[in-house]
């Protein structure tokens, strides 16, 4: 913390969708912040507006009312100090380029030369082990490579944050415990602060610092958990440890009170679902 | 089992396989030419001709100055039109395909274009240009066109929402995101159009020449039946069939090489 | 609503911008005639049997290519495509034919049938055929292999496999050839009209323009574009009925 002041700060953040049969709240009110370095999980049960709440952060969607700031200045549209690993890696690399056409076409109009842009492609692919597929077109790549090509895409943007939504919902189980691993080494070796959105609890307390646990509708803080689990991590004597064990316990049952819903009155005008949460589950397949 | 047998295939097997490709290539047309040429020495119909004839009067008529007069410039104004047809049909294409407001205008406005047999429009271009060179090469923009334009107004709208929301999100200039998000995302719906565009094209060449002119192919060969010189109309056809042959296997390579992400992507998903 | 909204405006603004066009003296009246007597002709017209009956020869000659393409390309088809060998050795001949403009064939077919419907027939029917032709080929070659061991190992015969599979998988691209045939059927059978000069609305068009008839020319132009239009709205719906049909049963399978 070097001067102590929060790289991400979101307050009263809240966001409506007017849709054909009347609105649908998506987020009710969350507030949080974030420090320079580190790697926050945000976690939540499925159609609770996570996907929603990280295009906020993103600037890709404005929020209906309160504040998102980006090193203390509002964020009003897409940051070049921020960069994004969608869960759909099938439909965010253009199958058209190749893998270092991907990863070098955010770095276009950063004004870069040739040389640099290049040297910085390189240690981006070299950096998720895919140097050697450069040439390749990502639907040559299995799910696991596509992925690595977004993040190695995200790294190379150099951005201030990386926000990740879901990125290993659509691989397996084996794939997706590599990638964790990619995740946590790229956070260690190169200080990226990260937001990570999942609905994995496990995967949560795996990688976090820190874990965002969201409540269902009206979306809200439910629980900020530090993760207090040594920063060398790896799949198999970290998810043995007794700690981790107690600390996944208590996500899970902060998720199934969560699911429950807090008991006060908001049984307002909300219809029960079809709206945009539910697409947030649909997108992926 | 059968690709490691291709895979270790040795150059007597990989013979007896190009061989048997060629054969499949040209044995039915051989047959075909050669059932004719007999069957023309014993026919008495007088419309038809026979291959030798045909080639005979295909020479005679076309290799030499009625190619510079009659064929070069009907080809030209053809690829004049086609490209024309295809830069404005891009472009408003894509402009339109971004735009919804306007898309939802011109929608039934072009579906009733669309929908118009391009031959009426001969007519009309005369009425309002005379004939002239500048007509002819209108009718076949305003036929060509509209497949071109649909076909891309469809693909640029359906671009896929994640992509795009990627381009946002890392901030691509416009620029970029015209010329390697929309127009490759759209390129196969582009091309479909431009398929149909060929077609269409060719045949209002044809046509136009055919009602107003005094040169070109289409009225040649209306001349030569007019004036019962059956082996150069037979000629001419085949001319115009070779010209869309020609044209359709230029069309398959640029598309083959444009399209080879595409076609890659589909092989992948399918196997 | 608001789709038919803006659409109807858009429209509408095409008939205002014609309209202005010669009223501001851009474009002389004889030339591209006010759209108010356009439409005000061809109010009289749809009051004329004589124009009824030159929509029903066009669509006449229009409805039996169609017919007659459709049947000799699904027969075809079929066959070729069911057959591997037979796929292979038309492939070149196939694809030497099918660019072939059918225009260029308007004087063979004037020589040998005169000008009548028949003639117009033959390049209407050469026209459609490869547009329904080349989808049967794809469609019965679409079968999925799968699918066609089962039925072979249930020994199913030659022709129930024809019924219950290759029938079914073919049908949405049948229809989808059905639909540009139909197109461009129509577009044939309405030049042959004016080239060849048998009776219908493209003679109509014809005579109008060398009579010098602008107000006529414009209104059967317009004609024809409805005509167009409709074929196209007809049969864009068969196929959406079909493909409909085709992809809930493709969606089952992919859930299982």
């Amino acid at each position: 913390m070097p001067d102590g002041r929060p790289l991400l700060r979101v307050e009263h953040l809240r966001k409506v969708y007017a849709s054909g049969r009347g609105e649908v709240e998506a987020i009710g009110d969350i507030s949080f912040t974030m420090d320079p370095g580190e790697l926050l999980c945000v976690v939540g049960p499925s159609g609770c507006g996570k996907t929603t709440l990280l295009k906020c952060l993103a600037g890709l969607l404005r929020p209906t009312s309160g504040l998102v700031e980006m090193e203390g200045s509002p964020v009003t549209g897409p940051s070049p100090a921020m960069a994004v690993v969608f869960q759909e890696y099938g439909r965010s690399l253009y199958p058209w380029l190749t893998v270092r056409g991907n990863v070098e076409l955010p770095l276009r109009h950063k004004k870069l030369s040739r040389a640099e842009r290049g040297r910085l492609v390189d240690d981006a692919l070299d950096a998720v082990g895919l140097l050697q597929s450069a040439r390749s077109h990502p639907w040559q790549l299995s799910g696991g490579m596509q992925q690595r090509v977004a993040i190695a895409r995200a790294v190379a943007y150099q951005p201030d944050v990386l926000i990740m939504d879901e990125p290993f919902a659509a691989v397996d189980a084996q794939t997706r415990a590599d990638l964790e691993d990619l995740v946590r080494e790229l956070h260690l070796t190169r200080g990226i602060s990260t937001v990570f959105v999942t609905h994995d609890i496990d995967e949560s307390v795996y990688l976090g610092q820190r874990v965002l646990v969201l409540s269902n509708s009206p979306t809200r803080v439910q629980e900020d958990l530090a993760i207090d689990l040594p920063p060398e991590r790896d799949q198999l004597t970290t998810r043995a440890l007794p700690r981790f064990t107690e600390l996944r316990t208590r996500v899970y049952e902060q998720i199934q009170r969560a699911k429950r819903g807090p008991v006060p009155s908001s049984v307002d005008a909300r219809p029960v679902r079809p709206g945009p949460q539910a697409r947030d589950r649909t997108d992926g397949h | 089992m059968t690709a490691v047998g291709t895979g270790r295939a040795r150059p007597r097997d990989l013979g007896v396989q190009v061989a048997e490709n060629v054969l499949f290539a040209v044995g039915l047309p051989v047959l075909a030419v050669g059932l004719w040429a007999v069957w023309s020495t014993r026919s008495t119909n007088r419309f038809l001709v026979g291959p030798r004839t045909l080639l005979d009067a295909f020479r005679q008529t076309w290799i030499g100055p009625a190619f510079a007069d009659d064929v070069l410039p009907s080809v030209y104004r053809l690829l004049i039109g086609l490209f024309t047809s295809i830069l404005l049909g891009v472009a408003a294409g894509v402009v339109i395909g971004r735009f919804r407001p306007l898309r939802e205008i011109l929608e039934p406005l072009l579906e009733f274009f669309r929908a118009i047999p391009p031959p009426v429009l001969i007519p009309v271009a005369m009425l309002l240009l005379g004939i002239t060179d500048t007509m002819k090469v209108v009718v076949i923009v305003s036929g060509a066109i509209w497949p071109i334009l649909l076909n891309t107004i469809e693909g640029v709208r359906a671009t896929d929402s994640v992509m795009l929301e990627t381009a946002y999100s890392f901030r691509i200039s416009r620029w970029d995101r015209l010329w390697r998000l929309i127009l490759p995302a759209a390129s196969p719906r582009i091309m479909t159009g431009v398929r149909q565009a060929l077609s269409v094209a060719l045949i209002l060449m044809v046509i136009s020449e055919m009602f107003a002119s005094s040169a070109g192919l289409g009225y040649r060969i209306a001349y030569f039946q007019r004036n019962y010189l059956i082996a150069e109309m037979w000629s001419g056809i085949l001319l115009l069939g070779l010209i869309g042959v020609v044209l359709a296997v230029v069309f398959g390579v640029v598309e083959r090489r444009v399209l080879r992400w595409y076609h890659g992507m589909k092989e992948v998903t399918r196997a | 609503m608001r789709k038919i909204l803006l659409g109807a405006a858009g429209l509408l603004g095409f008939l205002v911008v014609w309209q202005l066009i010669p009223t501001l003296g851009l474009v002389d009246p004889h030339y591209l005639p006010y759209a108010t007597d356009v439409f005000g002709r061809l109010a009289e017209e749809v009051r004329d049997l004589a124009f009824w009956r030159r929509v029903r020869l066009t669509m006449t000659s229009w409805a039996i290519g169609l017919t007659v393409a459709t049947l000799a390309a699904v027969a075809l088809g079929t066959v070729i495509g069911m057959v591997p060998f037979l796929r292979r050795a038309t492939h070149t001949t196939v694809e030497f034919l099918r660019p072939v403009p059918s225009v260029a064939l308007i004087p063979l077919a004037v020589l040998m049938f005169g000008l009548q419907m028949r003639a117009a027939l033959v390049i209407i029917v050469y026209a459609a055929f490869w547009q329904v032709f080349v989808q049967v080929i794809y469609g019965v070659a679409d079968v999925d292999t799968v699918a066609r061991d089962t039925a072979r190992s249930f020994g199913l015969t030659r022709a129930e496999r024809l019924r219950y599979l290759v029938l079914p998988t073919a049908l949405p691209y049948l229809m989808t050839g059905l639909r540009l045939g139909a197109a461009v059927a129509l577009i044939l059978a309405v030049t042959a009209e004016m080239v060849i000069g048998n009776p219908g609305l493209g003679r109509m068009i014809e005579l109008s323009r060398s009579a010098g008839d602008a107000v006529g020319l414009y209104g059967l132009v317009v004609v024809t574009g409805m005509l167009g239009l409709l074929v196209n709205v007809v049969f864009r719906f068969v196929e959406r009925r079909s493909l409909a049909w085709h992809q809930s049963v493709l969606a089952d399978e992919a859930t299982r």
